[in-house]
């Protein structure tokens, strides 16, 4: 039945994360766009919350919370209001530990998760993009060739978050490139492992803040028990789905931040001996912006809501991502458009939003919800 | 909790509405737009008679006055409902749908504005009898818009209240006036000096002498549903033929109109809903039919220019029905939804708008041609972008309330 309520779990979750947001992310987010550097200590208090400590089981020391899309794409907007590097830094563990939860054999659930129910940030990650025009999550060239026992994976991989300081990195490989999605697997690779080289830090026209790196695998060799899943592998399709939820969350935050921020400006700023909001031009812009984040808002919460009824939500969550990936755009230009010419200059964060909304077009598979 | 999912019962009823579109609307189609002041009888029968079956209609009965106590339990969702079954219908064919005889928008202003008795006495007609229309005047020739700037006059005398103006785009206009045994809900002011304040709603019943209806429209499309100008020249009626008080106050009388627009816009809305999904349905079995994939979950450098287009008509429309759910939702649950209400009519009347427009260019020749439906739902879809409020219109009610503006310093 029809509702668009939010439970009060949900509301309560939203209003700590949201005040998290406001207070402490977005004062560090210019800062960190310009050095590039996500101060430790928010780090460090972002992990408090537990966002990823909360989904590992009770036996390994977490949470043991059940994960829901749903309040997974609430946390991923408040942080995407405050910033979306820092956001996409801060779940990137997600990455790595996640899949293991929900897909792993109990022997890697053994191993790995303890690590993400401590008290600090562990950091890891999963690699997903590949540096072509055309990658396709559905047709990875990063292949993994069995061997022996295990396999041997050979291809590059780009946009990995947080890849050189990461202790494990998930990388998603074809084993089967006629199936598609089916096809492909996660493998398990630890730091230094041989044939694994990272780059330098990517850099990028935004996202600035979060450390993003080449990764190229050469001959690097795994065991069977690298095969996330072992021999029932991973439901590729479904994690994309998920990711393509917590992106398109990130983007509603992002788009709402642009939207709070023109029209508290357009209050202020008078033109004419009247403040520019009371004019239809830039009114209807803020109205606009309005409309679009509430409607990217539902088709992101609908998807999630699809993966939570145990759907694949490929369609729904594909859709969503595309519609904010271009209304996060637009918005986030108009943004900057209702601000004029100080909308231009960094002084004020518009145009920062406006470099890292344009990324949604880009990026796939790095945050889950 | 967060829920998209309609539950069985309610996919069961939406499968009724739906053969009703098949079976009843989409065969008559046509030939209602070709022939635009040609009434299908039948139709309205059936509708009638379909309507009586069903006996849902909780129109004319006054809850409070019922010895049950209420369901506590059940919480309200008569919007939702009927959104989701406008949307129905309108998949059938959205003109047909606004010529079905019930109780229409002067119903709804009668339920908004009227007293237990009133409603009693002007709506009981709907459950009996032969087919019958509800109408509602606002728009003036001088006006659209601007509502508060009623020029139709109502002036007390003696046992009466006498009408005199112009009336436009009353929607069943006809229908309720003259061809049956309806009524129209006219809006009109007892004091031209107090502005706003004084703009009232009043029931003329059918075939009273001094109203006439003087035109009835020829329009790009919704064809089947006449649209009539309307005259009054001294029409009386009787002093109780007002909805609500006939006294003057600051607030009052006009918020009673604003209010029925938070009701009707969801509405609305799903009316475009319906022309949107009945366009994109077309387009899928089309695109299947010859051949041309639709592949969800590929990169989007590698998605052909169709794909691209159909994906985003059908984003397009989910987004609409979403937001036209919300808002329904919020009525539902006695929340004020004005801005909702505004976000949804703006979004899928511009939405669907668009992507009948595309769908005719998706399907090439085919589109264009008085062949199929399409051309046709393209032109019946951008009615839903401007009545009950134009898309500007819309747009101003959205910022008034996100700038938390007046409506003196946004206008």
């Amino acid at each position: 039945m029809i509702d668009f309520e939010l439970s009060e779990e949900q509301q309560m979750i939203r209003d700590s994360v949201g005040a998290f947001a406001r207070d402490e992310i977005r004062p560090a987010a210019r800062p960190a766009d310009e050095s590039g550097a996500i101060p430790a200590p928010l780090v460090a208090k972002a992990w408090q919350f537990g966002f990823v400590s909360g989904a590992i089981p009770e036996k390994f020391g977490g949470g043991g919370d059940a994960r829901s899309a749903v309040t997974g794409a609430i946390i991923a907007e408040e942080l995407g209001f405050g910033d979306l590097s820092i956001a996409i830094h801060v779940l990137a563990p997600r990455l790595f530990a996640f899949p293991i939860v929900e897909m792993g054999t109990d022997d890697q659930r053994a191993k790995y998760l303890k690590r993400f129910a401590g008290a600090d940030f562990a950091a890891a990650t999963a690699a997903v993009m590949e540096p072509r025009f055309d990658y396709d999550l559905s047709a990875l060239q990063v292949s993994a060739k069995r061997d022996g026992g295990g396999f041997v994976l050979n291809g590059g991989k780009c946009y990995v978050p947080l890849a050189a300081e990461s202790e494990w990195m998930l990388v998603y490989a074809a084993t089967d490139a006629a199936k598609g999605f089916a096809g492909v697997d996660g493998f398990i690779v630890p730091r230094g492992a041989a044939g694994v080289t990272i780059s330098e830090r990517e850099k990028n026209m935004g996202l600035k803040a979060l450390a993003t790196y080449e990764v190229t695998l050469k001959d690097c060799r795994v065991g069977a028990d690298a095969r996330v899943g072992g021999d029932k592998g991973i439901d590729f399709s479904r994690l994309m789905s998920q990711s393509r939820v917590a992106l398109g969350a990130l983007g509603v935050g992002v788009m709402n931040a642009a939207f709070e921020y023109a029209r508290d400006y357009a209050k202020e700023r008078k033109a004419f001996g009247v403040p520019i909001a009371t004019k239809q031009a830039i009114a209807f812009i803020l109205a606009d912006m309005a409309i679009e984040i509430d409607a990217a808002r539902l088709l992101v919460w609908e998807a999630a809501f699809k993966l939570d009824k145990g759907g694949d939500g490929l369609k729904e969550s594909y859709l969503a991502k595309n519609y904010v990936a271009q209304s996060a755009l637009k918005v986030t230009d108009n943004g900057v458009q209702v601000l004029g010419g100080h909308g231009y200059i960094r002084e004020h964060p518009v145009e920062m939003w406006l470099r890292n909304a344009r990324g949604f077009s880009a990026i796939d598979g790095i945050a889950t919800v | 909790m967060i829920d998209f999912e309609l539950e069985p019962q309610v996919l069961n009823q939406l499968k009724m509405y739906h053969m009703v579109s098949e079976q009843m609307m989409r065969p008559i189609s046509r030939e209602c737009d070709e022939h635009e002041h040609q009434k299908p009888t039948q139709f309205y029968d059936s509708m009638w008679a379909a309507s009586a079956a069903a006996s849902n209609i909780q129109i004319g009965h006054d809850k409070s006055k019922s010895t049950e106590a209420p369901k506590a339990s059940a919480p309200r969702r008569a919007t939702v409902l009927t959104v989701l079954s406008t949307e129905e219908l309108c998949w059938g064919d959205a003109g047909l749908y606004l010529s079905t005889p019930n109780p229409g928008l002067g119903g709804a202003a009668v339920m908004a504005a009227g007293t237990p008795e009133q409603k009693e006495h002007f709506l009981k007609r709907f459950k009996e009898g032969k087919p019958k229309w509800g109408a509602m005047a606002i728009t003036e020739p001088s006006f659209g818009s601007d509502s508060s700037a009623v020029a139709t006059t109502a002036t007390r005398d003696g046992d009466n209240w006498v009408l005199d103006g112009n009336k436009i785009f009353v929607t069943a206009g006809q229908m309720s006036a003259e061809k049956s045994e309806g009524f129209v809900v006219v809006w009109a002011t007892v004091d031209k000096s107090a502005g706003r304040a004084g703009i009232k709603p009043f029931v003329v019943e059918h075939n009273t002498p001094g109203m006439t209806v003087t035109r009835v429209e020829n329009k790009l499309g919704i064809r089947a549903s006449d649209t009539a100008a309307i005259t009054f020249d001294n029409c009386r009626i009787p002093l109780d033929s007002i909805l609500g008080s006939a006294e003057v106050r600051k607030e009052g009388g006009f918020k009673d109109v604003m209010a029925t627009f938070d009701a009707t816009r969801p509405i609305v809305a799903a009316m475009a809903l319906g022309v949107g999904r009945a366009a994109l349905d077309f387009v899928r079995d089309f695109l299947k039919q010859e051949n041309v994939p639709i592949r969800y979950g590929i990169s989007q450098r590698r998605l052909t220019a169709v794909e691209r287009d159909f994906m985003e008509m059908e984003a397009q429309l989910q987004a609409a029905r979403l937001l036209t759910w919300r808002a329904a939702w919020m009525l539902d649950t006695g929340k004020r939804n004005s801005l909702e209400a505004s976000m949804a009519k703006a979004k899928a009347g511009l939405a669907v708008t668009l992507i009948t427009q595309k769908a005719v260019e998706l399907l090439g020749p085919l589109g264009y041609s008085r062949k199929i439906l399409v051309e046709k739902w393209m032109r019946d879809a951008k009615i839903n972008d401007i009545f009950e409020g134009t898309q500007q219109i819309n747009m101003i009610i959205i910022a008034r309330r996100i700038l938390n503006y007046s409506s003196k310093e946004l206008n």
